[in-house]
C-alpha cells in the first residue's frame, strides 16, 4: 500500500526544525552561567515544566510502538502502556519535591548529599550515563527505521544520513539553547503530539457515536484473531518465560520512571518544590490522556487499516499510527502525524544529551576530578564539549545499531533506572541509616546485575529476534532483568548500610529538613 | 509566570545545628508523620492495584476475559481503572499537601531562613 506524500512529510518536518531552532535562539540570548545551561534559571512554571516532562517522556517508541501493539495484540498493548503512567505516582508521592529541595543540577547531587562525595558521585554519574546512553541509542536507531517509513528514504546510506541530521540538530538545540531552549523544544513537541493524538481520538470516537465498545467491536470483527484480542496474553502469553518476562518488564516500568535521570533533571527547572509538584500533576494529566488515546487509536487502526495491511508496511507495527492517520485524514493528517513522530525523537534525544553532558561536567569533571572547585564557566565549557561528543557517539552508535534489533534498549534503560537509581534515591531521602557503602553497593549492584542478566538473556543471543542471532550464550530466560535486579538493588543498599558504621547525623538532619521544608533550597536565578 | 523566588540570596544559609534542632522539633515531627501517613499507604495501595492487574492479566486470563459491559471485559475495565486510580491519587495528594503539609513546611522554612 502506498500512502502519504514523502515531500509533504519532509516539508512539515523541516518547518518544525526551523520554528524550534528560531525559538531556541530567541530564548537563549542570556545563557551565560552554569545554571542557565543546566536548569534554564529555574524560571519555568509548574505547568510549563509539566508539559516539557510529557515531551521528554513520550518517546516515538511509546507513540508508534503502543498504537501498533494495540492494533496487533489488543489487550496486551493496553497492559503495556499502563505501567508508563502508574509509574508517575512514585515520582509524585516520593521523589519530585524532596529532590527539588535537596539538589542543584543532577541526580548525583541528591545521592551524594550526605555521603562521601567522590565515590558516590562517580557511581551516580556512571549509572546516569548508562541509562541515558541506552535510551539515546534506542532513539537514534529508531530514527533510522522511522524515516524509511515516514519520508520514503530507504537503504543503509539514506538512513545513516537521516540519523546524522537528527544528531546535528539535537547538538544545535543543546549548544544554543541549553536547558531553557531544550525545554521549549519539549513544550512545543508535547503540545503538537498530544493535540494531534487527541484530535484523531475524538474524530474516531465521533465516528462511533462516542461508544468505546463500538470501536472494540469493529476491531474484533476485522482482526484475524477475532475476539481473542480483547483477552490478555495474546502477545506475552506464548510461554511461561514470556509471561514472567512481562511481569519483570512491569516492575522495570513502574519503578524506573522516577529513576530516569533526564526526567529527574527536569525538576530542577522550576523555582520551588510546590512548582515541582504542579509539574508532576500536569505531566500525569497529559501522559494519562495520551495513553488513553493510544488505546483508541490502536483499536481503530486494527479495523481502519487492517492487521494484514499493517504487516506489509515498511516498519511493520510501528507504521500503524501513520497509516491510521492516512486512512482518517489523508495526506495532510498523515504528514502531521509523521512530522510529530519525528519531532518526538528530536526532543527526546536533546533532553537525554543535556542530562548526560550535565552529569559528566558537573559530577565527573567538577565533582570528582576538580574536587568541586572548578570554575563555573569552565564547567559549562566542559558540558558543551561533552554534548558534542555524546552527539557524535550517538550518531555512530545509532547508525551501527540501526540494523540490529535494539527495541529492548528502552526497557533496559527503565530496568537500570529502577535497580540502580531508585533504591538509592528512596533510601537517601527516607532512611536515616543509609550511608556511602549502601549507596555504592546498591548503585553498582543494581547496574551490574541488570547488565549481566540482559547480556545472557534471549534479547542478546539464542533467539530469532536476538541482537546477535546465530549464537546462543543465553542462560537467563527473561527479556527484562528487573524482577531480579530491582530487589537486589534494594537488598544491597540495605546490606551495605548495616555493615558499615558510617553515619553523618548532622548531614542527615540537614538533608531531611531541607527535603521536607525547602529551607536553604536553590532559588530561581532569573526573575521575570 | 512562576512564583517569585523566596528568601534573598545574600542571607546566610542555616547552620547544621539549626537543621538538627528543627529535625528534633515537634512541628517537624508532625510534618513527617503527616507526610508518611499519607504517602506510604497510598504507595502500597497503587502498587497492589497495579500488580493485581498485571498478575491477573498474566495468570488469570479466563477471569479477566469475563464480559462486563458490551465488548469491555473485566480486564479492560481494570486497565482503564488504573488511569482513574492514578488521577484520583494525584488529586488526593494535592489536596493533602495543600491542606496539611504546606502550612507546616512553610512555617519551618521561614523560621530557618528568617532567623539565620
Amino acid at each position: 500500500m502506498e500512502f502519504g506524500n514523502p515531500l509533504f512529510n519532509i516539508a512539515i518536518f523541516l518547518a518544525f526544525v526551523v520554528v524550534t531552532l528560531a525559538v531556541v535562539i530567541r530564548v537563549s540570548k542570556q545563557n551565560v552561567t552554569a545554571g542557565d545551561f543546566y536548569h534554564g534559571g529555574r524560571a519555568f512554571s509548574g505547568r510549563q515544566n509539566g508539559i516539557a516532562i510529557a515531551g521528554d517522556y513520550l518517546s516515538a517508541a511509546s507513540f508508534l510502538g503502543i498504537v501498533g501493539a494495540v492494533a496487533l495484540y489488543g489487550y496486551d498493548g493496553l497492559l503495556y502502556s499502563v505501567g508508563f503512567l502508574v509509574a508517575w505516582l512514585v515520582a509524585l508521592l516520593l521523589v519530585a519535591e524532596p529532590l527539588r529541595n535537596t539538589a542543584k543540577y543532577t541526580m548525583a547531587d541528591v545521592l551524594s548529599f550526605r555521603m562521601r562525595q567522590r565515590p558516590v558521585r562517580t557511581a551516580a554519574a556512571t549509572s546516569t550515563l548508562a541509562v541515558t546512553f541506552f535510551y539515546l541509542l534506542a532513539q537514534m536507531a529508531g530514527a533510522g527505521a522511522l524515516v524509511s517509513l515516514l519520508i520514503g528514504i530507504e537503504g543503509r546510506v539514506g538512513q545513516s544520513v537521516v540519523i546524522a541530521v537528527v544528531g546535528v540538530v539535537m547538538i544545535a538545540y543543546v549548544l544554543i539553547g541549553g536547558m531553557k531552549g531544550t525545554t521549549w523544544v519539549q513544550i512545543i513537541k508535547a503540545v503538537l503530539l498530544v493535540t494531534a493524538v487527541g484530535v484523531a481520538t475524538v474524530w474516531i470516537l465521533a465516528l462511533n457515536g462516542f461508544n468505546l465498545s463500538e470501536v472494540l467491536g469493529r476491531a474484533v470483527a476485522e482482526h484475524p484473531d477475532g475476539s481473542t484480542i480483547l483477552e490478555p496474553m495474546h502477545q506475552y502469553g506464548t510461554s511461561g518465560a514470556s509471561k514472567l518476562g512481562f511481569v519483570s518488564l512491569a516492575i522495570a516500568l513502574v519503578f524506573g520512571a522516577a529513576g530516569l535521570p533526564h526526567v529527574l533533571m527536569r525538576f530542577y527547572t522550576v523555582p520551588t518544590a510546590k512548582e515541582a509538584r504542579r509539574s508532576v500533576v500536569w505531566a500525569i494529566g497529559l501522559i494519562g490522556f495520551f495513553y488513553l488515546c493510544t488505546m483508541v487509536l490502536g483499536f481503530a487502526a486494527a479495523y481502519m487499516v487492517g492487521v494484514d495491511v499493517i504487516g506489509t508496511l515498511p516498519g511493520g507495527s510501528n507504521s500503524a499510527a501513520p497509516a491510521l492517520a492516512y486512512a482518517l485524514g489523508g495526506t495532510v493528517l498523515m504528514g502531521i502525524i509523521s512530522a510529530v513522530a519525528f519531532a518526538t525523537i528530536l526532543a527526546v534525544v536533546a533532553g537525554l544529551t543535556i542530562t548526560a553532558s550535565a552529569s559528566f561536567a558537573h559530577d565527573i569533571y567538577n565533582g570528582v576530578l576538580k574536587n568541586g572547585a572548578a570554575e563555573p564557566g569552565k564547567e559549562v565549557a566542559v558540558a558543551r564539549r561533552t554534548a558534542v561528543v555524546i552527539g557524535a557517539v550517538s550518531i555512530v552508535g545509532g547508525i551501527l545499531a540501526a540494523e540490529q534489533n535494539v527495541a529492548f534498549l528502552v526497557s533496559l534503560a527503565f530496568a537500570i533506572a529502577a535497580s540502580a537509581n531508585l533504591p538509592s534515591i528512596l533510601y537517601s531521602l527516607y532512611w536515616k541509616r543509609f550511608n556511602t557503602r549502601g549507596s555504592l553497593w546498591s548503585i553498582y549492584g543494581g547496574l551490574g546485575s541488570a547488565l549481566v542478566l540482559i547480556t545472557f538473556s534471549p534479547v542478546v543471543s539464542g533467539a530469532e529476534t536476538a541482537m546477535i542471532p546465530g549464537v546462543d550464550f543465553a542462560w537467563f530466560p527473561l527479556t527484562n532483568p528487573a524482577i531480579i535486579s530491582v530487589p537486589l538493588g534494594f537488598f544491597l543498599g540495605w546490606l551495605g548500610s548495616v555493615t558499615s558504621s558510617e553515619h553523618d547525623e548532622l548531614k542527615q538532619a540537614e538533608m531531611e529538613v531541607r527535603s521536607m521544608t525547602g529551607a536553604g533550597a536553590e532559588k530561581a536565578t532569573v526573575q521575570h | 509566570m512562576p512564583s517569585p523566588p523566596q528568601g534573598s540570596p545574600d542571607r546566610p544559609s542555616p547552620t547544621p545545628e539549626q537543621f538538627q534542632a528543627v529535625q528534633q522539633s515537634e512541628d517537624f515531627g508532625r510534618l513527617r508523620a503527616s507526610f508518611r501517613s499519607f504517602a506510604i499507604p497510598m504507595t502500597v495501595a497503587f502498587l497492589v492495584w497495579y500488580f493485581a492487574y498485571v498478575l491477573l492479566s498474566t495468570y488469570a486470563e479466563g477471569l479477566m476475559s469475563t464480559p462486563v459491559l458490551g465488548n469491555l471485559n473485566l480486564g479492560l475495565l481494570m486497565g482503564i481503572s488504573q488511569f482513574l486510580m492514578t488521577f484520583l491519587i494525584t488529586w488526593l495528594y494535592i489536596r493533602h499537601a495543600n491542606r496539611a503539609l504546606d502550612p507546616i513546611a512553610e512555617k519551618l522554612r521561614d523560621e530557618l531562613e528568617g532567623e539565620a
